[in-house]
């Protein structure tokens, strides 16, 4: 394999979804090269930006791009989603994380939520591939909301939809979909989870009891995404683990979701102070309060 | 100018000037601002020049300190820093970061009556004066040889064989996982005891030798050092001790418990002390607790009280006579107002609802019977505990080298997952070269930059040997085929 510095990463192809969503396609052939599902990178558009880890949602090899989708929550992201084709990254960094081990175990049920959709997609189609029964539950507040329902529906054997208010799919959240499925007697040997905290909370409280194996992507604080800062660290089966490398994904059943969501709000504060200054350098509201 | 005659060892001992103690914890500039020529000339004077020098025989890299100090009388200060550079790569760092009360200072004769010459500040006067006036040359370097190495992580240690072995016509890659250069320099030791301007010299410089920098490449994770190998003709592991220690004590995932390595990353490569032109948040709140004694601690403490807090409170389980630290930095903390508690250990965090850190149980200790390093061990008091409130507590208790190479690759450690290598810093394999704190532990810039040193003179002769041997063999194969 050669290795050639790559000073920028341009984005090759931007394509807004919704008005917080975007897709961008980047030139990335390192790590499209050598990225599996379930890998993430991370990004910084600029000399003075955060690094902000993401998902790969899909990666190209012929043509070395990678495809991150990425939600406007805050400062950050939402300068990386005003971001245009032509435009390039500083950095992205990666492959990074533990990729998700793909095996045959029978059916696999995907649950995502949100933008978490997008990075349940290249893990679903790689269990497909692999020969598992796929069932995928898209959950999302509203139908505007929902992302990548073509593609999934392409990759899975079936697909069930809740929406907050009933505008797509049935009304109602994630977990009733699959309480569905256990009572029509589906055997479900593996659920796989990425979207809000609370969401993959309740997916893993409504798997326990069956004890179905459950896999959750978790989204700590991340500093450096390689295994120095521990900023990442969560509590594992009263264990402190790195998601940066020793996930994202984990026993779902096992993660201290609690401690987790209260560590996710540490820095709260700067984000709003951030979000103001945004705003009013912008002259406009981007409504992420 | 008019200088005092050499040698004239009873002048008082310059310890060089000082941003003002008030000042200084308002920013994040240089804290010691070293000489001016004038001053360099005078402290120059003091040099007796002995002929044992044990000052050079004391130094890890062997700089000729006499020799050098002699030009720098002589005010001919581009044969000093070549003197310098003779055996020393990066002095603008060295000078500032090495501790050098352990080396040439300890050993210099004039230490016990009259103090001993300011080696260090000289010879970060004499690389600072060379470079802000132009008078470096890129270092020759020799025909390309076709072979080439590998370098991982751009730490003090990679920067070193990346030097060495450019010079000697290699075809060098430097890979970093972070998204800037220089390792440590840059993410661990803060702007106001090493400004980046030095540290991005040094880069720039070997970038024009040719040098080939690649970052955000985690090796270990996006590539295993077995591929690695693969693809060059060996590889120099100086990944550093990147895993940081927990504390060990119940509420460790409080919010407002940074480890070093996250708070100095935020603060240092992030500039999160530039929040909110920069991005990246840091928190200290009103109340900073470091737990450690370390340079990393001081460090951390130091950065901390930059950034606004009531106070600052560092907590050592030793005597300050036990501090690891460089005494230079501890008196440049307790001159910023930190506050010590020595002999005090944390033993459990206190969190509110929120889970936001409130207070931290410590307890007292006493130095009991010596342990194996040597050092009398420190032993919990009964019933001494009691509370320090505070906001953030950030652990500086040491770090071990990240394992993430090690998990991919097989390859020998000793029980705190160094890197074993041997006098040359080989590894258990082959073309697999190591050096710095990821086979010492938590351990000096310098020292790092000496074991870079080492293994880019043995990958050299390993290579050398490697092409003589296929050589050898092309030829008697070619001599049977001759017959
Ligand atoms: S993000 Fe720093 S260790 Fe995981």
């Amino acid at each position: 394999m050669e290795y050639k510095p790559q000073e920028r990463y341009k984005i090759v192809d931007k394509i807004d979804i919704s008005d917080v969503i975007s897709k961008h396609i980047i030139y990335a052939p390192f790590i499209a090269s050598s990225a599996k599902p379930g890998n993430f990178v991370i990004l910084m558009k600029d000399e003075k930006s955060e690094r902000i880890p993401v998902t790969l949602v899909d990666f190209d090899r012929v043509n070395g791009t990678i495809t991150v989708i990425i939600q406007s929550i805050g400062k950050s992201t939402a300068e990386i989603n005003l971001m245009k084709k032509g435009d390039s990254f500083l950095n992205v960094s990666g492959p990074l994380g533990t990729p998700v081990e793909i095996k045959k175990w029978g059916t696999v049920v995907g649950v995502g939520g949100g933008v978490g959709i997008a990075e349940l997609y290249p893990i679903a189609k790689a269990f497909k591939e692999a020969g598992n029964k796929v069932i995928s539950i898209l959950g999302a507040r509203s139908k505007d909301l929902l992302i990548l329902e073509d593609e999934t529906i392409k990759i899975s054997d079936e697909v069930l939809i809740t929406t907050d208010d009933g505008s797509s799919g049935k009304k109602g959240v994630v977990t009733d979909a699959i309480k569905e499925l256990y009572t029509r007697g589906e055997k479900i040997d593996a659920v796989f989870t990425i979207g809000p905290l609370v969401m993959m909370k309740f997916v893993s409280l409504t798997t326990k009891p069956y004890n179905t194996p459950t896999f959750a992507s978790l989204n700590p604080i991340m500093l450096d995404g390689t295994g120095m800062c521990g900023g990442c660290r969560i509590e594992i089966d009263g264990q402190f683990k790195f998601a940066c490398v020793d996930g994202p994904m984990f026993d779902a059943h096992k993660v201290n979701f609690d401690s987790l969501m209260k560590r996710n709000n540490g820095f709260k504060d700067f984000e709003k102070q951030s979000i103001s200054e945004f705003e009013r350098t912008h002259k406009c509201k981007i409504g992420l309060h | 100018m008019n200088k005092p005659k050499k040698p004239s060892p009873q002048i008082k001992r310059n310890e060089g000037r000082h941003q003002d103690k008030n000042e200084r914890i308002k920013n994040f500039d240089e804290v010691a601002l070293g000489f001016n020529l004038e001053e360099a000339l005078i402290e120059s004077s003091r040099c007796l020049n002995c002929k044992t020098r044990p000052c050079e025989k004391a130094c890890p890299v062997n700089i000729k300190v006499p020799d050098f100090i002699t030009h720098l009388y002589n005010e001919d200060i581009q044969s000093a820093v070549l003197k310098i550079y003779e055996t020393s790569l990066f002095p603008a760092i060295c000078g500032r970061v090495c501790p050098q009360e352990n080396y040439c200072e300890a050993a210099c004769v004039l230490k016990d009556r009259f103090g001993s010459v300011s080696i260090g500040r000289l010879e970060r006067f004499v690389s600072d004066h060379a470079r802000k006036n132009n008078m470096l040359k890129l270092p020759e370097c020799e025909k390309e040889n076709g072979f080439k190495v590998a370098c991982v992580g751009s730490g003090p240690a990679s920067l070193s064989v990346a030097a060495e072995l450019r010079k000697k016509g290699y075809d060098i890659t430097v890979f970093e996982a972070l998204h800037e250069f220089g390792g440590v320099l840059r993410y661990g030791i803060p702007p106001f005891r090493l400004p980046r301007e030095v540290v991005n010299f040094e880069i720039e410089n070997l970038k024009k030798m040719g040098v080939k920098f690649i970052k955000n490449i985690l090796i270990g994770k996006s590539v295993s050092l077995d591929d690695l190998r693969q693809d060059f003709d060996a590889v120099f592991v100086g990944s550093g001790a990147g895993l940081p220690s927990p504390l060990g004590v119940k509420g460790e995932d409080l919010i407002g418990v940074y480890s070093s390595n996250e708070f100095l990353t935020r603060v240092n490569l992030m500039k999160g002390y530039k929040f909110p032109d920069y991005d990246t948040p840091i928190y200290v709140g009103k109340r900073v607790v470091v737990v450690g004694g370390g340079n990393t601690a001081m460090d951390s403490a130091r950065c901390a009280k930059r950034l606004g807090p009531e106070n600052v409170t560092v907590l050592y389980r030793r005597t300050k006579a036990e501090m690891p630290a460089r005494a230079e930095e501890v008196e440049n903390a307790i001159e910023e107002g930190i506050n010590f508690e020595f002999l005090t250990a944390p033993v459990e965090l206190e969190g509110d609802e929120n889970g936001r850190l409130k207070r931290v149980k410590c307890i007292r200790m006493e130095l009991g019977e010596k342990d194996q390093s040597g050092r009398r061990k420190p032993v919990p008091i009964k019933g001494s505990e009691f509370y320090i409130d505070t906001d953030v507590i950030i652990a500086a208790i040491g770090q071990s080298p990240n394992p993430l190479i090690q998990q991919t690759t097989k390859i020998e450690t000793n029980k705190w997952n160094c890197l074993v290598v041997n006098e040359n810093g080989q590894t258990s394999i082959e073309n697999v070269f190591a050096g710095g704190d990821v086979v010492r532990g938590g351990a000096t810039v310098l020292l790092a930059m000496k074991d870079g040193k080492v293994a880019a003179n043995a990958i050299d002769e390993y290579l050398k040997k490697k092409s003589e041997d296929r050589r050898q063999k092309t030829e008697g194969r070619k001599q049977k085929s001759d017959k």
